[in-house]
Protein backbone atom coordinates (compact mmCIF):
# COMPACT_ATOMS: atom_id res chain seq x y z
CA UNK A 1 0.00 0.00 0.00
CA UNK A 2 0.89 3.51 -0.65
CA UNK A 3 1.72 5.62 2.27
CA UNK A 4 0.81 9.94 0.92
CA UNK A 5 2.90 12.54 2.25
CA UNK A 6 -0.04 14.09 4.46
CA UNK A 7 -0.25 10.96 6.59
CA UNK A 8 2.30 12.82 9.00
CA UNK A 9 -1.04 14.35 11.02
CA UNK A 10 -2.76 10.84 11.95
CA UNK A 11 0.99 9.48 12.36
CA UNK A 12 1.42 12.54 14.66
CA UNK A 13 -2.01 11.66 16.62
CA UNK A 14 -0.87 8.20 17.03
CA UNK A 15 2.36 8.60 18.10
CA UNK A 16 1.15 10.81 20.55
CA UNK A 17 -1.49 8.49 21.73
CA UNK A 18 1.63 6.01 22.57
CA UNK A 19 4.10 8.20 24.11
CA UNK A 20 1.38 8.57 26.21
CA UNK A 21 0.24 5.15 26.95
CA UNK A 22 3.85 4.98 28.22
CA UNK A 23 3.22 7.48 30.83
CA UNK A 24 0.41 5.42 32.40
CA UNK A 25 1.65 2.07 32.07
CA UNK A 26 1.93 1.53 35.80
CA UNK A 27 -2.29 1.13 35.11
CA UNK A 28 -2.41 -0.34 31.58
CA UNK A 29 0.44 -3.27 32.24
CA UNK A 30 1.29 -3.94 28.70
CA UNK A 31 3.06 -7.34 28.36
CA UNK A 32 6.18 -7.21 26.01
CA UNK A 33 3.54 -8.98 23.09
CA UNK A 34 1.26 -6.27 23.02
CA UNK A 35 3.75 -3.12 23.16
CA UNK A 36 4.99 -3.36 19.08
CA UNK A 37 5.99 -0.25 17.59
CA UNK A 38 3.69 2.52 17.03
CA UNK A 39 1.98 2.63 13.80
CA UNK A 40 4.11 4.94 12.33
CA UNK A 41 6.51 2.38 11.44
CA UNK A 42 3.93 -0.19 9.44
CA UNK A 43 4.68 -3.52 10.73
CA UNK A 44 2.76 -6.94 9.36
CA UNK A 45 0.48 -8.29 11.98
CA UNK A 46 -2.61 -9.88 10.44
CA UNK A 47 -2.03 -11.07 7.16
CA UNK A 48 -5.51 -12.28 5.22
CA UNK A 49 -4.96 -13.93 1.77
CA UNK A 50 -7.60 -15.30 -0.72
CA UNK A 51 -10.70 -15.03 2.02
CA UNK A 52 -14.06 -16.39 0.90
CA UNK A 53 -16.76 -17.34 3.57
CA UNK A 54 -19.92 -19.04 2.70
CA UNK A 55 -23.08 -19.59 4.72
CA UNK A 56 -24.26 -22.50 3.87
CA UNK A 57 -24.74 -22.17 -0.24
CA UNK A 58 -24.68 -18.11 0.25
CA UNK A 59 -21.19 -16.26 -0.53
CA UNK A 60 -20.77 -13.57 2.11
CA UNK A 61 -17.07 -12.69 1.14
CA UNK A 62 -15.09 -13.28 -2.02
CA UNK A 63 -11.40 -13.31 -1.82
CA UNK A 64 -10.19 -10.77 0.92
CA UNK A 65 -7.00 -9.98 0.98
CA UNK A 66 -5.65 -7.70 3.26
CA UNK A 67 -2.34 -6.26 5.56
CA UNK A 68 -3.42 -5.15 8.56
CA UNK A 69 -0.53 -3.50 10.70
CA UNK A 70 0.26 -3.79 14.87
CA UNK A 71 -0.64 -1.16 16.73
CA UNK A 72 -2.39 0.64 14.61
CA UNK A 73 -6.47 0.90 14.05
CA UNK A 74 -7.91 -0.23 11.24
CA UNK A 75 -11.63 0.45 10.54
CA UNK A 76 -14.02 -1.31 8.45
CA UNK A 77 -16.23 0.52 6.50
CA UNK A 78 -18.82 -0.03 3.97
CA UNK A 79 -23.16 -0.75 3.83
CA UNK A 80 -24.58 -3.29 6.01
CA UNK A 81 -24.41 -7.11 4.68
CA UNK A 82 -21.19 -6.95 3.02
CA UNK A 83 -19.51 -9.72 5.20
CA UNK A 84 -17.46 -6.82 7.44
CA UNK A 85 -18.72 -9.00 10.53
CA UNK A 86 -18.17 -12.01 9.14
CA UNK A 87 -14.53 -11.15 8.11
CA UNK A 88 -13.96 -9.87 11.73
CA UNK A 89 -15.68 -13.03 13.12
CA UNK A 90 -13.05 -15.31 11.12
CA UNK A 91 -10.09 -13.28 12.62
CA UNK A 92 -10.96 -15.14 16.06
CA UNK A 93 -12.49 -18.21 14.29
CA UNK A 94 -15.56 -17.51 16.37
CA UNK A 95 -16.95 -18.22 12.73
CA UNK A 96 -16.66 -22.41 14.41
CA UNK A 97 -19.85 -21.22 16.14
CA UNK A 98 -21.87 -20.77 13.02
CA UNK A 99 -21.97 -24.91 12.01
CA UNK A 100 -22.95 -24.17 8.08
CA UNK A 101 -19.92 -21.61 7.72
CA UNK A 102 -17.37 -22.12 5.33
CA UNK A 103 -13.75 -20.61 4.83
CA UNK A 104 -11.24 -20.71 2.36
CA UNK A 105 -7.75 -18.55 1.97
CA UNK A 106 -5.58 -17.86 4.74
CA UNK A 107 -5.41 -16.33 7.89
CA UNK A 108 -2.14 -15.54 9.45
CA UNK A 109 -1.69 -13.44 12.76
CA UNK A 110 2.00 -12.90 13.48
CA UNK A 111 3.40 -16.23 12.95
CA UNK A 112 0.50 -18.20 13.69
CA UNK A 113 -1.81 -19.69 11.10
CA UNK A 114 -5.48 -18.75 12.50
CA UNK A 115 -6.86 -21.53 10.08
CA UNK A 116 -4.86 -24.73 10.72
CA UNK A 117 -6.31 -27.32 12.89
CA UNK A 118 -3.69 -27.25 15.53
CA UNK A 119 -4.17 -23.94 15.92
CA UNK A 120 -5.41 -23.97 20.02
CA UNK A 121 -8.66 -21.73 19.64
CA UNK A 122 -8.67 -20.88 23.23
CA UNK A 123 -5.43 -19.26 22.99
CA UNK A 124 -6.19 -17.68 20.17
CA UNK A 125 -9.28 -15.82 21.04
CA UNK A 126 -7.07 -15.09 24.56
CA UNK A 127 -4.77 -13.35 22.17
CA UNK A 128 -7.38 -11.64 19.69
CA UNK A 129 -10.72 -10.04 21.69
CA UNK A 130 -13.42 -9.46 20.37
CA UNK A 131 -16.44 -7.05 21.50
CA UNK A 132 -19.50 -7.33 19.43
CA UNK A 133 -22.29 -4.18 18.14
CA UNK A 134 -24.56 -4.76 21.37
CA UNK A 135 -23.50 -4.47 24.67
CA UNK A 136 -23.25 -8.45 26.03
CA UNK A 137 -22.11 -8.28 29.43
CA UNK A 138 -23.11 -11.76 31.24
CA UNK A 139 -25.96 -11.29 33.64
CA UNK A 140 -23.57 -11.52 36.77
CA UNK A 141 -21.84 -8.78 38.87
CA UNK A 142 -19.92 -6.40 37.64
CA UNK A 143 -16.82 -7.82 39.13
CA UNK A 144 -17.87 -11.35 38.12
CA UNK A 145 -17.89 -10.33 34.45
CA UNK A 146 -14.23 -9.72 34.68
CA UNK A 147 -13.44 -12.44 37.22
CA UNK A 148 -14.80 -15.49 35.82
CA UNK A 149 -12.82 -15.37 32.51
CA UNK A 150 -9.69 -14.94 34.55
CA UNK A 151 -10.39 -17.64 36.67
CA UNK A 152 -11.18 -19.32 33.91
CA UNK A 153 -7.30 -19.20 32.90
CA UNK A 154 -6.15 -20.34 36.31
CA UNK A 155 -5.41 -17.04 37.84
CA UNK A 156 -6.80 -18.36 41.56
CA UNK A 157 -5.81 -15.52 43.80
CA UNK A 158 -8.69 -13.33 44.80
CA UNK A 159 -6.15 -10.55 45.22
CA UNK A 160 -3.89 -10.99 41.87
CA UNK A 161 -7.77 -11.07 40.24
CA UNK A 162 -9.27 -7.74 42.10
CA UNK A 163 -5.91 -6.28 41.06
CA UNK A 164 -6.95 -6.90 37.00
CA UNK A 165 -10.67 -6.11 37.82
CA UNK A 166 -9.37 -2.68 39.28
CA UNK A 167 -6.72 -1.66 36.28
CA UNK A 168 -8.98 -2.70 33.48
CA UNK A 169 -12.09 -0.70 34.96
CA UNK A 170 -9.33 2.06 35.37
CA UNK A 171 -8.07 2.48 31.80
CA UNK A 172 -11.72 1.94 30.61
CA UNK A 173 -12.66 5.15 32.58
CA UNK A 174 -15.38 2.95 34.68
CA UNK A 175 -13.77 2.70 37.71
CA UNK A 176 -14.50 6.02 39.75
CA UNK A 177 -18.00 5.20 38.54
CA UNK A 178 -18.63 1.83 39.40
CA UNK A 179 -16.03 1.32 42.14
CA UNK A 180 -18.45 1.32 45.19
CA UNK A 181 -20.78 -0.96 43.46
CA UNK A 182 -18.71 -3.47 42.01
CA UNK A 183 -20.90 -6.32 43.22
CA UNK A 184 -24.24 -4.61 41.53
CA UNK A 185 -25.88 -6.44 38.43
CA UNK A 186 -23.81 -5.76 35.17
CA UNK A 187 -26.79 -5.49 33.29
CA UNK A 188 -27.89 -2.47 35.86
CA UNK A 189 -24.98 -0.46 34.02
CA UNK A 190 -26.23 2.32 31.03
CA UNK A 191 -25.51 1.28 27.38
CA UNK A 192 -22.39 3.03 27.08
CA UNK A 193 -20.61 1.67 30.77
CA UNK A 194 -21.60 -2.05 29.91
CA UNK A 195 -20.04 -1.48 26.05
CA UNK A 196 -17.01 -0.26 28.19
CA UNK A 197 -17.29 -3.08 30.87
CA UNK A 198 -17.38 -5.68 28.02
CA UNK A 199 -13.62 -3.84 26.69
CA UNK A 200 -12.73 -4.09 29.90
CA UNK A 201 -13.55 -7.86 30.29
CA UNK A 202 -11.54 -8.36 27.05
CA UNK A 203 -8.61 -6.07 28.00
CA UNK A 204 -8.40 -8.34 31.20
CA UNK A 205 -7.28 -11.54 29.41
CA UNK A 206 -4.70 -9.30 27.80
CA UNK A 207 -5.10 -9.78 23.81
CA UNK A 208 -3.11 -8.34 21.30
CA UNK A 209 -5.48 -7.48 19.12
CA UNK A 210 -8.69 -6.35 19.46
CA UNK A 211 -11.52 -6.73 16.97
CA UNK A 212 -14.51 -4.31 17.43
CA UNK A 213 -17.69 -4.69 15.85
CA UNK A 214 -19.64 -1.62 15.74
CA UNK A 215 -18.45 -0.68 19.29
CA UNK A 216 -20.74 2.48 19.28
CA UNK A 217 -24.03 1.27 16.91
CA UNK A 218 -25.93 0.99 20.25
CA UNK A 219 -24.79 4.11 22.16
CA UNK A 220 -25.56 7.60 22.27
CA UNK A 221 -23.04 10.55 21.39
CA UNK A 222 -21.65 11.30 24.54
CA UNK A 223 -21.32 7.26 25.54
CA UNK A 224 -19.72 7.00 21.66
CA UNK A 225 -17.50 9.83 22.51
CA UNK A 226 -15.99 8.27 25.32
CA UNK A 227 -15.84 4.67 23.64
CA UNK A 228 -13.93 5.94 21.16
CA UNK A 229 -11.40 8.16 23.27
CA UNK A 230 -11.02 4.65 24.84
CA UNK A 231 -10.25 3.16 21.40
CA UNK A 232 -8.07 6.02 20.50
CA UNK A 233 -6.24 5.63 23.27
CA UNK A 234 -5.27 1.67 22.19
CA UNK A 235 -3.33 2.98 19.17
CA UNK A 236 0.12 1.89 19.74
CA UNK A 237 -0.46 -0.95 22.68
CA UNK A 238 -3.06 -2.65 20.67
CA UNK A 239 -4.08 -3.83 17.29
CA UNK A 240 -7.40 -2.97 16.97
CA UNK A 241 -9.61 -3.65 14.32
CA UNK A 242 -13.21 -1.40 13.98
CA UNK A 243 -16.26 -1.95 11.97
CA UNK A 244 -17.93 0.84 11.79
CA UNK A 245 -21.10 2.39 9.59
CA UNK A 246 -19.98 5.56 10.51
CA UNK A 247 -17.89 7.48 8.15
CA UNK A 248 -17.05 10.53 10.48
CA UNK A 249 -16.59 7.76 13.56
CA UNK A 250 -14.18 6.00 10.85
CA UNK A 251 -11.92 8.87 9.76
CA UNK A 252 -11.40 10.24 13.50
CA UNK A 253 -10.15 7.26 15.11
CA UNK A 254 -8.65 5.08 12.35
CA UNK A 255 -5.24 4.82 11.00
CA UNK A 256 -5.90 2.58 8.11
CA UNK A 257 -9.34 2.35 6.45
CA UNK A 258 -10.43 -0.38 4.42
CA UNK A 259 -13.65 -0.43 1.98
CA UNK A 260 -15.85 -3.30 1.59
CA UNK A 261 -19.13 -3.08 -0.60
CA UNK A 262 -21.25 -5.69 -2.50
CA UNK A 263 -20.77 -7.09 -6.00
CA UNK A 264 -22.64 -9.19 -7.58
CA UNK A 265 -24.33 -10.22 -3.53
CA UNK A 266 -20.99 -10.60 -2.74
CA UNK A 267 -18.87 -9.08 -0.36
CA UNK A 268 -15.72 -7.78 -1.85
CA UNK A 269 -12.59 -5.45 -0.37
CA UNK A 270 -13.06 -2.44 -2.80
CA UNK A 271 -9.92 0.13 -1.26
CA UNK A 272 -7.59 -0.35 1.46
CA UNK A 273 -5.19 1.91 2.47
CA UNK A 274 -4.33 4.37 5.21
CA UNK A 275 -7.00 6.30 6.39
CA UNK A 276 -6.20 9.76 5.07
CA UNK A 277 -5.75 8.63 1.72
CA UNK A 278 -9.17 6.77 1.89
CA UNK A 279 -11.21 9.62 3.12
CA UNK A 280 -9.53 12.82 1.27
CA UNK A 281 -8.28 10.66 -2.13
CA UNK A 282 -9.94 7.66 -2.78
CA UNK A 283 -8.59 5.52 -5.65
CA UNK A 284 -12.07 3.93 -6.45
CA UNK A 285 -14.88 5.43 -7.97
CA UNK A 286 -17.40 2.79 -5.85
CA UNK A 287 -15.27 4.52 -2.61
CA UNK A 288 -14.99 7.84 -3.53
CA UNK A 289 -19.55 7.24 -4.47
CA UNK A 290 -19.31 5.93 -0.81
CA UNK A 291 -17.31 8.30 1.38
CA UNK A 292 -19.35 11.03 -0.23
CA UNK A 293 -22.23 10.17 0.41
CA UNK A 294 -22.97 9.62 -3.33
CA UNK A 295 -24.46 5.65 -2.52
CA UNK A 296 -24.43 3.53 -0.15
CA UNK B 1 -59.25 5.56 -2.95
CA UNK B 2 -60.94 4.78 0.15
CA UNK B 3 -64.03 7.44 0.72
CA UNK B 4 -63.44 8.39 4.41
CA UNK B 5 -66.51 10.69 4.53
CA UNK B 6 -69.16 7.96 4.19
CA UNK B 7 -67.65 5.31 6.31
CA UNK B 8 -70.21 5.09 9.34
CA UNK B 9 -68.23 6.26 12.59
CA UNK B 10 -70.30 3.73 14.73
CA UNK B 11 -71.83 0.37 13.80
CA UNK B 12 -73.81 -1.07 15.75
CA UNK B 13 -73.86 -4.46 14.73
CA UNK B 14 -70.30 -4.56 15.54
CA UNK B 15 -70.65 -3.05 18.80
CA UNK B 16 -73.46 -5.40 19.77
CA UNK B 17 -70.92 -8.59 18.20
CA UNK B 18 -68.21 -7.11 21.11
CA UNK B 19 -70.32 -7.30 23.63
CA UNK B 20 -71.49 -10.48 22.93
CA UNK B 21 -67.87 -11.78 22.64
CA UNK B 22 -67.13 -10.18 26.09
CA UNK B 23 -69.92 -11.37 28.00
CA UNK B 24 -68.62 -14.80 26.83
CA UNK B 25 -65.43 -14.76 27.64
CA UNK B 26 -65.95 -13.41 31.00
CA UNK B 27 -68.06 -16.66 31.25
CA UNK B 28 -65.94 -19.10 30.32
CA UNK B 29 -62.98 -17.72 32.46
CA UNK B 30 -65.81 -17.46 35.34
CA UNK B 31 -66.86 -21.26 35.02
CA UNK B 32 -63.34 -22.33 34.73
CA UNK B 33 -62.12 -20.86 38.12
CA UNK B 34 -65.52 -21.52 39.68
CA UNK B 35 -65.08 -25.13 39.31
CA UNK B 36 -61.74 -24.73 40.59
CA UNK B 37 -63.09 -22.56 43.83
CA UNK B 38 -65.57 -25.14 44.36
CA UNK B 39 -63.53 -28.29 44.37
CA UNK B 40 -60.92 -26.44 46.74
CA UNK B 41 -64.16 -24.97 48.93
CA UNK B 42 -65.54 -28.58 49.32
CA UNK B 43 -62.09 -30.43 49.90
CA UNK B 44 -61.43 -27.34 52.93
CA UNK B 45 -64.62 -27.49 54.00
CA UNK B 46 -64.77 -31.03 54.71
CA UNK B 47 -61.21 -31.58 55.18
CA UNK B 48 -59.80 -28.65 57.94
CA UNK B 49 -62.26 -29.98 60.68
CA UNK B 50 -60.04 -33.55 61.45
CA UNK B 51 -56.41 -31.72 60.61
CA UNK B 52 -54.61 -31.55 64.27
CA UNK B 53 -51.06 -32.05 65.09
CA UNK B 54 -52.02 -35.37 66.10
CA UNK B 55 -53.74 -36.30 62.92
CA UNK B 56 -50.22 -35.07 61.23
CA UNK B 57 -47.93 -37.39 63.56
CA UNK B 58 -49.91 -40.65 64.53
CA UNK B 59 -50.18 -43.45 62.51
CA UNK B 60 -53.68 -44.56 61.00
CA UNK B 61 -56.09 -46.73 63.08
CA UNK B 62 -58.84 -49.11 62.10
CA UNK B 63 -57.96 -48.59 58.45
CA UNK B 64 -57.26 -45.39 58.25
CA UNK B 65 -60.68 -44.61 59.87
CA UNK B 66 -59.26 -43.02 62.90
CA UNK B 67 -55.69 -41.99 63.84
CA UNK B 68 -53.40 -39.32 61.56
CA UNK B 69 -51.25 -39.88 58.07
CA UNK B 70 -47.54 -39.34 60.11
CA UNK B 71 -45.95 -42.38 58.38
CA UNK B 72 -48.01 -41.28 55.07
CA UNK B 73 -46.56 -38.11 54.90
CA UNK B 74 -42.79 -40.23 55.77
CA UNK B 75 -43.73 -42.79 52.58
CA UNK B 76 -45.01 -39.36 50.48
CA UNK B 77 -41.26 -37.06 50.77
CA UNK B 78 -39.24 -40.41 50.47
CA UNK B 79 -40.81 -41.06 47.15
CA UNK B 80 -40.44 -37.86 45.98
CA UNK B 81 -37.00 -37.19 46.89
CA UNK B 82 -35.98 -40.75 45.25
CA UNK B 83 -38.04 -39.65 41.94
CA UNK B 84 -36.17 -36.39 42.05
CA UNK B 85 -32.84 -37.57 42.85
CA UNK B 86 -32.94 -40.38 39.94
CA UNK B 87 -34.89 -37.46 37.41
CA UNK B 88 -33.08 -34.00 38.07
CA UNK B 89 -29.38 -35.34 36.98
CA UNK B 90 -31.19 -37.34 33.87
CA UNK B 91 -33.05 -34.60 33.07
CA UNK B 92 -30.63 -31.91 33.16
CA UNK B 93 -28.10 -34.40 31.06
CA UNK B 94 -30.31 -35.08 28.73
CA UNK B 95 -31.63 -31.29 28.11
CA UNK B 96 -28.30 -29.57 28.32
CA UNK B 97 -27.30 -32.44 25.20
CA UNK B 98 -30.56 -31.59 23.55
CA UNK B 99 -30.31 -27.93 23.55
CA UNK B 100 -26.70 -27.08 23.51
CA UNK B 101 -24.95 -30.70 21.85
CA UNK B 102 -27.50 -30.99 18.73
CA UNK B 103 -29.13 -28.83 16.70
CA UNK B 104 -32.85 -28.93 16.01
CA UNK B 105 -32.63 -30.67 13.19
CA UNK B 106 -30.07 -33.15 14.15
CA UNK B 107 -31.58 -36.86 13.53
CA UNK B 108 -30.46 -38.22 17.09
CA UNK B 109 -31.79 -35.50 19.22
CA UNK B 110 -35.28 -35.38 17.05
CA UNK B 111 -35.88 -39.23 17.76
CA UNK B 112 -35.03 -38.39 21.26
CA UNK B 113 -37.46 -35.18 21.22
CA UNK B 114 -39.94 -37.36 19.58
CA UNK B 115 -39.61 -40.15 22.28
CA UNK B 116 -39.98 -37.86 25.16
CA UNK B 117 -42.91 -36.81 24.03
CA UNK B 118 -44.77 -39.68 23.13
CA UNK B 119 -43.38 -40.80 27.04
CA UNK B 120 -45.11 -37.66 28.56
CA UNK B 121 -48.88 -39.14 27.12
CA UNK B 122 -48.35 -42.29 28.00
CA UNK B 123 -51.10 -43.28 31.13
CA UNK B 124 -49.77 -43.38 33.93
CA UNK B 125 -50.59 -46.80 34.59
CA UNK B 126 -48.51 -47.86 31.99
CA UNK B 127 -45.46 -46.75 33.73
CA UNK B 128 -47.24 -48.82 36.75
CA UNK B 129 -46.57 -51.97 34.78
CA UNK B 130 -43.62 -51.06 33.14
CA UNK B 131 -42.29 -49.91 37.19
CA UNK B 132 -43.69 -53.04 38.58
CA UNK B 133 -42.05 -55.64 36.25
CA UNK B 134 -38.72 -53.82 35.89
CA UNK B 135 -37.71 -52.65 39.10
CA UNK B 136 -40.16 -54.47 41.16
CA UNK B 137 -39.66 -57.69 39.61
CA UNK B 138 -36.75 -57.45 36.67
CA UNK B 139 -34.54 -55.61 39.51
CA UNK B 140 -35.80 -57.25 42.38
CA UNK B 141 -36.50 -54.69 44.27
CA UNK B 142 -40.08 -55.97 45.15
CA UNK B 143 -42.51 -53.49 46.49
CA UNK B 144 -40.88 -50.49 47.85
CA UNK B 145 -40.58 -47.04 47.76
CA UNK B 146 -37.17 -47.14 45.85
CA UNK B 147 -39.00 -48.50 43.03
CA UNK B 148 -42.07 -45.99 43.39
CA UNK B 149 -39.69 -43.48 43.43
CA UNK B 150 -37.88 -44.78 40.23
CA UNK B 151 -40.94 -45.25 38.58
CA UNK B 152 -42.09 -41.83 39.08
CA UNK B 153 -39.14 -39.85 37.73
CA UNK B 154 -39.65 -42.08 34.53
CA UNK B 155 -43.22 -40.48 34.42
CA UNK B 156 -41.19 -37.09 35.12
CA UNK B 157 -38.20 -37.35 32.75
CA UNK B 158 -40.12 -35.86 29.60
CA UNK B 159 -41.76 -32.50 31.67
CA UNK B 160 -38.42 -31.74 33.02
CA UNK B 161 -36.14 -32.46 30.40
CA UNK B 162 -38.56 -30.42 27.94
CA UNK B 163 -39.07 -27.51 30.10
CA UNK B 164 -34.90 -27.47 31.03
CA UNK B 165 -33.96 -27.72 27.02
CA UNK B 166 -36.96 -24.65 26.27
CA UNK B 167 -35.11 -22.83 28.90
CA UNK B 168 -31.54 -23.79 27.75
CA UNK B 169 -32.73 -22.69 24.06
CA UNK B 170 -34.37 -19.15 25.32
CA UNK B 171 -30.78 -17.68 26.84
CA UNK B 172 -29.54 -15.25 24.36
CA UNK B 173 -26.97 -16.35 21.87
CA UNK B 174 -24.83 -13.28 22.91
CA UNK B 175 -23.52 -15.00 25.68
CA UNK B 176 -22.48 -18.00 24.09
CA UNK B 177 -20.17 -16.22 21.57
CA UNK B 178 -19.30 -13.70 24.09
CA UNK B 179 -17.93 -16.45 26.92
CA UNK B 180 -16.46 -17.81 23.48
CA UNK B 181 -14.54 -14.70 22.61
CA UNK B 182 -13.24 -14.77 25.95
CA UNK B 183 -11.83 -17.97 25.85
CA UNK B 184 -13.76 -19.38 27.95
CA UNK B 185 -14.49 -23.36 27.79
CA UNK B 186 -18.09 -24.91 27.27
CA UNK B 187 -18.37 -26.37 30.17
CA UNK B 188 -17.83 -23.16 32.23
CA UNK B 189 -20.17 -21.54 30.01
CA UNK B 190 -23.20 -23.88 31.12
CA UNK B 191 -21.99 -23.57 34.52
CA UNK B 192 -21.86 -20.17 35.45
CA UNK B 193 -23.77 -18.84 32.79
CA UNK B 194 -26.74 -21.01 30.66
CA UNK B 195 -27.59 -23.13 33.67
CA UNK B 196 -28.19 -20.39 36.31
CA UNK B 197 -29.88 -18.01 32.64
CA UNK B 198 -32.12 -21.54 32.19
CA UNK B 199 -32.87 -21.84 36.19
CA UNK B 200 -36.54 -20.50 35.56
CA UNK B 201 -37.44 -22.90 32.77
CA UNK B 202 -35.76 -25.92 34.91
CA UNK B 203 -38.07 -24.94 38.07
CA UNK B 204 -41.06 -24.80 35.69
CA UNK B 205 -40.51 -28.43 34.88
CA UNK B 206 -39.75 -29.29 38.89
CA UNK B 207 -42.95 -28.02 40.02
CA UNK B 208 -44.61 -29.04 36.69
CA UNK B 209 -42.59 -32.60 37.88
CA UNK B 210 -43.23 -32.87 41.51
CA UNK B 211 -46.91 -32.30 40.99
CA UNK B 212 -47.18 -35.19 38.66
CA UNK B 213 -45.15 -37.47 41.23
CA UNK B 214 -47.16 -35.80 44.18
CA UNK B 215 -51.04 -36.65 42.44
CA UNK B 216 -49.34 -40.29 40.89
CA UNK B 217 -51.83 -43.13 42.97
CA UNK B 218 -51.90 -45.60 39.39
CA UNK B 219 -47.97 -45.63 39.24
CA UNK B 220 -47.87 -45.99 42.87
CA UNK B 221 -50.02 -49.07 43.65
CA UNK B 222 -48.21 -51.43 41.70
CA UNK B 223 -44.52 -50.21 42.84
CA UNK B 224 -44.54 -48.70 46.22
CA UNK B 225 -47.25 -50.77 47.36
CA UNK B 226 -49.99 -50.29 50.07
CA UNK B 227 -48.39 -50.33 53.35
CA UNK B 228 -49.11 -47.75 55.56
CA UNK B 229 -46.70 -48.78 58.31
CA UNK B 230 -43.72 -46.08 59.11
CA UNK B 231 -41.52 -47.38 56.67
CA UNK B 232 -37.93 -47.83 58.27
CA UNK B 233 -35.87 -48.09 54.77
CA UNK B 234 -35.79 -47.12 51.04
CA UNK B 235 -36.59 -50.90 50.19
CA UNK B 236 -39.99 -50.76 52.85
CA UNK B 237 -43.07 -51.00 51.51
CA UNK B 238 -45.01 -46.92 51.63
CA UNK B 239 -48.12 -45.90 50.80
CA UNK B 240 -48.33 -42.39 49.35
CA UNK B 241 -50.87 -39.45 50.62
CA UNK B 242 -52.51 -39.83 46.60
CA UNK B 243 -53.18 -43.77 47.52
CA UNK B 244 -54.22 -43.18 51.17
CA UNK B 245 -57.18 -40.97 49.68
CA UNK B 246 -57.99 -43.55 47.74
CA UNK B 247 -58.02 -46.33 49.33
CA UNK B 248 -59.98 -44.53 52.20
CA UNK B 249 -62.70 -43.28 49.62
CA UNK B 250 -63.40 -46.55 47.79
CA UNK B 251 -62.29 -49.53 50.09
CA UNK B 252 -63.04 -48.27 53.29
CA UNK B 253 -67.09 -47.45 54.38
CA UNK B 254 -66.52 -44.62 56.87
CA UNK B 255 -62.90 -42.80 55.58
CA UNK B 256 -64.19 -40.06 53.75
CA UNK B 257 -63.76 -37.63 56.47
CA UNK B 258 -59.78 -38.50 56.96
CA UNK B 259 -59.59 -38.80 53.00
CA UNK B 260 -60.70 -35.37 52.99
CA UNK B 261 -58.20 -33.97 55.65
CA UNK B 262 -55.36 -36.06 53.40
CA UNK B 263 -56.40 -34.38 50.29
CA UNK B 264 -55.82 -30.74 51.86
CA UNK B 265 -52.39 -32.53 53.40
CA UNK B 266 -51.52 -32.89 49.67
CA UNK B 267 -52.65 -29.59 48.52
CA UNK B 268 -50.78 -27.66 51.03
CA UNK B 269 -47.91 -29.80 50.57
CA UNK B 270 -47.85 -29.17 46.83
CA UNK B 271 -48.39 -25.35 47.38
CA UNK B 272 -45.44 -25.71 49.74
CA UNK B 273 -43.08 -27.37 47.69
CA UNK B 274 -43.73 -24.98 44.85
CA UNK B 275 -43.30 -22.12 46.94
CA UNK B 276 -39.44 -23.51 48.53
CA UNK B 277 -38.81 -24.44 45.07
CA UNK B 278 -39.06 -21.36 43.55
CA UNK B 279 -37.69 -19.37 46.41
CA UNK B 280 -34.44 -21.66 46.61
CA UNK B 281 -33.99 -20.98 42.36
CA UNK B 282 -33.83 -17.08 43.49
CA UNK B 283 -31.97 -17.93 46.48
CA UNK B 284 -29.29 -19.97 44.56
CA UNK B 285 -29.38 -17.52 41.52
CA UNK B 286 -29.07 -14.38 43.60
CA UNK B 287 -25.84 -15.88 45.24
CA UNK B 288 -24.68 -17.02 41.64
CA UNK B 289 -25.01 -13.32 40.61
CA UNK B 290 -23.32 -11.37 43.08
CA UNK B 291 -20.67 -13.40 44.19
CA UNK B 292 -17.95 -15.61 43.09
Amino acid sequence: MNRSGDRNKAESKSCAASSDAQHDQGAFTVSPLQAGPPCCVPEPLICVEGLSLDYGSKRVLEDVSLTINRGCITALIGPSGCGKTSFLSSLNRLTDLVPSCHIEGSIKIGPLDVRSSSTDVTALRLQVGMISQKPNPFPLSIRRNIELPLREQGMRDRRQRNEVVESVLYDTGLWDEVKDRLDAPALSLSGGQQQRLCIARALALRPQVLLLDEPCSALDPIATEVVEKLITGFGGHLTVVVVTHNLAQARRISDYAAFFWMKNGTGQLVEYGPSNQIFEAPQDALTDAYINGKSG
Amino acid sequence: MIDTMHQPLHRSNSRFQNHVATVIVWLMACLVSSVFIWLLGDILWHGIGQLSWSFLTEPPRNAGRAGGIGPIIVSTMLILTVCMAAALPLGVGTAVFLAEFTSLENLFGRMVRRSLDVLAGVPSIVFGLFGNAFFCIYLGMGFSILSGGLTLACMVLPILIRSTEEGLRSVPNEYRLGAAALGMSRTTTLIHLLLPAAMPGLIVGLVLGVGRAIAETAALIFTSGYVDRMPSSLMDSGRSLSIHIFDLSMNVAGGDPNAYASAVILIAMLIVINFVASWTANRWLHRRLFTI
